[in-house]
């Protein structure tokens, strides 16, 4: 699949608000991340031609981190936390019944219809509000499995 | 906005914003000010929104340009959050919700009187404490490294520098760099950020270097689940960790210093640019700082979610764009770190603390602590305990006290059961542990860590096979891959974890596992995995009944193991009205309405728990 130009100009000016630091790779791919949601191959491609780096390089770096992703995700990501405090609490009854509800198998996949990725968290930190799920920005704090079928099923009707 | 070029014109700019800061906090000229908890916790519950109403509010009634509203950092309390703060009356209320605002401006703000019902009670004694100081949660505290927290705007360098902010710099750049590091080393100041190595030699070691490129590098990568200090800190007062690694950037030599933090820390991220812009723009960053020959620059490098990279030759692969694993020790980072040049690397806490050193002197620093221990470590205290948050406390301060004293003990009336400290890397205490003072020394004796500062209370029903499993899919899951004894010994043993709690266990497996744990902790390169089976070896050493119920008996004691519990109606407590049957995904549960009390078909049961949720009168339980 080509890079749309409009795409590949982008990318070429994030490599270039860089350039100057010493080594820049992770700054690069993480500007590319949050604004594209991905970072495919092709993409990769437009990075290594950029600051001279080998493919090989930067696939091994973005697919060492989490944060990377080669494929795009949902509109909705949801993100349950399974930091400890979260853990202890029962949050894996949660992504257990939020892979259940969107028919998944296991954490990190994504609807056929592209509206919801689900990730296990680490931890956001809200440990008082364990446990707790987020859907791309929005905190749901102090869950019981039984609110997880309605919090979906709103985001399923705003589609 | 003016520059300070001078040490006089510090300490003037100092005077003037401390004036002003205490016009705020005692009401000077009939100034009023409303603050709200601006930290990760509170503001995933709504406290923006509550800031956006307070201030919609005010407008309306035409005080806004009477009354000042300002985010501040933690409040620690989190359990209660979100927070909102009346100067000068000094009044906290907690657990607000944006539908309080109202009845905080008509009757405190403009009638004068606390709104009773938003002040903390104790739930024991049912006191009411307006005041924050009061708070028994507050009583055993004493904040060294959260200085600032939850009273000054983080994003304003006025309200910093009016709260003791680069005094502890002015001071430092009067001594010599020796100077500086043997008053580190004489504060007793160690690592926060798990091994405790003492500060001062760290820095000795890069200050000995010959070269014209050193680096600091500040440890943000605070990956350990449940842990939330670094993040406080930085949320809380930037500018108190920029003053730190400047200080110690003055101490070793070197102009340039590296901020490494989670990217999942977007709020941190942002006042910690803030704060860097802001001194740059008053030159206390940048060419000779206070007309010294002292320069220096900070700059900001984002994890991407990998929980070795806090390992700190890790982290430094990670700046240099590289896949983030460790590097072999020697040569250490003092003599080779960062780009090859010599670098200290130091947790965000240990820099937080630099600062006040300089400011008390290292005596009174050394005051407080044990004796090879000294100051204050901040935990995140989580879990099955009441009061969840951010607490400081002073070294030797005992397990019991931080669980009862200021956690308020396990809730509902469960039994405590374990407190693990120090994340995936440490290891689960128990009640026989509970009189030890928290040190480095002493949790390592108790065959636990310091770590960066988790602290996760368990009770009864948490399960600590289950809890090593855990512990054991976080480590297998972020094991770099690098070594062998870490990328395939935690593999194996996270099996053996799996087969025990699926009953599948047997007697031998208790042996090779604890033959996995020390071969892995031996063997491993770094320190992620040098100490990755220390929850498995702890609960092992604390807990081996309940390894041995599960592989012999077959039984899961806290019920939390699906294979080895079953779901159980108690026909004495039921009231036969059907609502688990109606809930059961799978139709395992029969009974006549009114008539027959309810069963659950356990060959059909996915144990799922949806049943234990719909009951409303207590009558189904795990056995």
């Amino acid at each position: 699949m080509a890079v749309q130009s409009i795409a590949k100009e982008r990318i070429i000016e994030i490599c270039e608000t860089y350039k100057k630091e010493p080594t820049p790779l992770m700054m690069i791919l993480s500007d590319i991340q949050k604004e594209f949601g991905y970072i495919p191959l092709e993409v990769q491609e437009i990075v290594s031609e950029q600051i001279g780096l080998p493919v090989a390089e930067i696939y091994g770096v973005v697919t060492f981190y989490s944060f990377f992703s080669l494929e795009p995700k949902g509109k909705y990501v949801i993100g349950v936390c399974l930091g400890t405090a979260c853990y202890v609490k029962g949050s894996q009854a949660l992504i257990d019944k939020v892979l259940e509800v969107l028919k998944l198998q296991k954490a990190g996949q994504t609807t056929p219809d592209g509206l919801f990725t689900v990730d296990a968290l680490r931890c956001i930190g809200a440990c008082a509000l364990a446990p707790t799920m987020k859907i791309n920005d929005q905190v749901y704090p102090k869950l019981k499995v039984s609110d997880i079928p309605n919090i979906i099923k709103e985001y399923q009707a705003r589609g | 906005m003016a520059k300070i070029r001078t040490q006089e014109e510090l300490a003037a700019r100092i005077g003037k914003c401390e004036s002003c800061l205490k016009a705020k906090f005692t009401g000077e000229g009939g100034k009023r000010a409303i603050v709200i908890c601006g930290g990760t916790g509170c503001l995933s519950n709504k406290s923006a929104e509550i800031k956006a109403a307070f201030e919609q509010k005010l407008k309306e009634k035409g005080l806004d340009k009477k009354i000042s509203i300002n985010f501040v950092g933690c409040f620690g309390f989190c359990s209660q959050g979100p927070f909102v703060k009346i100067f000068p009356e000094d009044t906290l209320y907690r657990m607000v919700k944006v539908s309080d605002v109202d009845r905080i401006v008509e009757n405190d703000i403009i009638g004068g009187k606390v709104v009773e019902d938003l002040v903390y009670v104790d739930p024991n004694t049912k006191v009411k404490y307006p005041k924050q100081d009061e708070i028994p949660f507050y009583a055993k505290q004493k904040r060294v490294a959260l200085h600032g927290s939850s009273m000054i705007n983080p994003e304003d360098i006025d309200e910093a520098l009016g709260y003791d902010s680069f005094k502890g710099l002015a001071k430092a750049l009067t001594m010599k760099p020796q100077e500086v590091i043997d008053m580190i080393l004489k504060s007793g100041l160690r690592g926060r950020g798990g091994a405790g190595f003492p500060t001062g030699r760290k820095w000795q070691f890069a200050h000995d270097q010959v070269n014209n490129t050193k680096y600091v590098v500040c440890n943000g990568d605070e990956g350990d689940p449940g842990a939330f200090m670094d993040r406080s800190m930085l949320e809380a007062n930037p500018f108190n960790v920029i003053e730190g690694m400047m200080i110690a950037g003055y101490a070793i030599g070197a102009k340039e210093g590296y901020f490494y933090v989670r990217a999942e820390y977007p709020i941190a991220v942002n006042r910690l640019k803030i704060a860097i812009k802001k001194l740059n723009e008053v030159g206390l960053l940048g060419r000779h700082i206070l007309g010294t020959d002292f320069s220096f620059q900070a700059h900001i490098r984002l994890g991407a979610g990998a929980f070795v990279c806090g390992e700190e030759t890790a982290l430094l692969n990670s700046i240099e764009g590289k896949r983030g694993m460790p590097r072999p020790r020697p040569p250490f980072p003092a003599i080779k770190g960062l780009w090859q040049k010599p670098t200290i690397i130091n947790n965000v806490e240990t820099l937080a603390n630099v600062p006040y050193i300089l400011r008390v002197g290292a005596d009174e620093y050394a005051k407080v602590g044990t004796e090879k221990s000294k100051g204050t470590k901040v935990f995140a205290l989580g879990g099955k305990v009441n009061n969840v948050g951010l607490v400081e406390v002073p070294m030797g301060l005992t397990l019991k006290e931080l669980v009862y004293d200021i956690g308020g003990g396990v809730p509902n009336g469960k039994q405590f059961k374990a407190i693990q400290t120090g994340g995936p890397s440490g290891g689960c205490l128990t009640v026989k542990n509970l009189d030890t003072p928290i040190d480095y020394d002493n949790l390592i004796a108790q065959g636990s860590m310091m770590g960066s500062g988790g602290a996760i209370v368990m009770d009864e029903d948490n399960c600590m096979v289950n809890i090593a499993k855990f512990y054991m899919e976080f480590i297998t899951d972020e094991s770099c891959g690098k070594c062998t004894p870490c990328r395939v010994g935690t593999k194996r043993i996270l099996e053996i974890l799996t087969k025990i709690t699926k009953g599948q266990g047997t007697m031998e497996d208790l042996t090779y596992l604890q033959e996995l744990a020390f071969a892995t902790k031996n063997g491993a390169l770094c320190g992620l995995g040098q100490t990755a089976a220390n929850p498995v070896l702890s609960t092992m050493k604390n807990f081996y009944d309940e390894y041995v119920a599960h592989v012999r008996d077959k039984k899961c004691p806290a019920h939390e193991c699906k294979d080895l519990m079953e779901y159980y109606i108690d026909p004495e407590k039921c009231k036969k009205c059907s609502a688990c049957a109606r809930g059961c995904p799978v139709g395992a549960i029969s009974g006549v309405v009114g008539k027959e009390a309810f069963k659950i078909d356990t060959k059909k049961c996915i144990k799922c728990g949806s049943c234990i949720s719909t009951c409303r009168f207590g009558a189904i339980s795990k056995r």
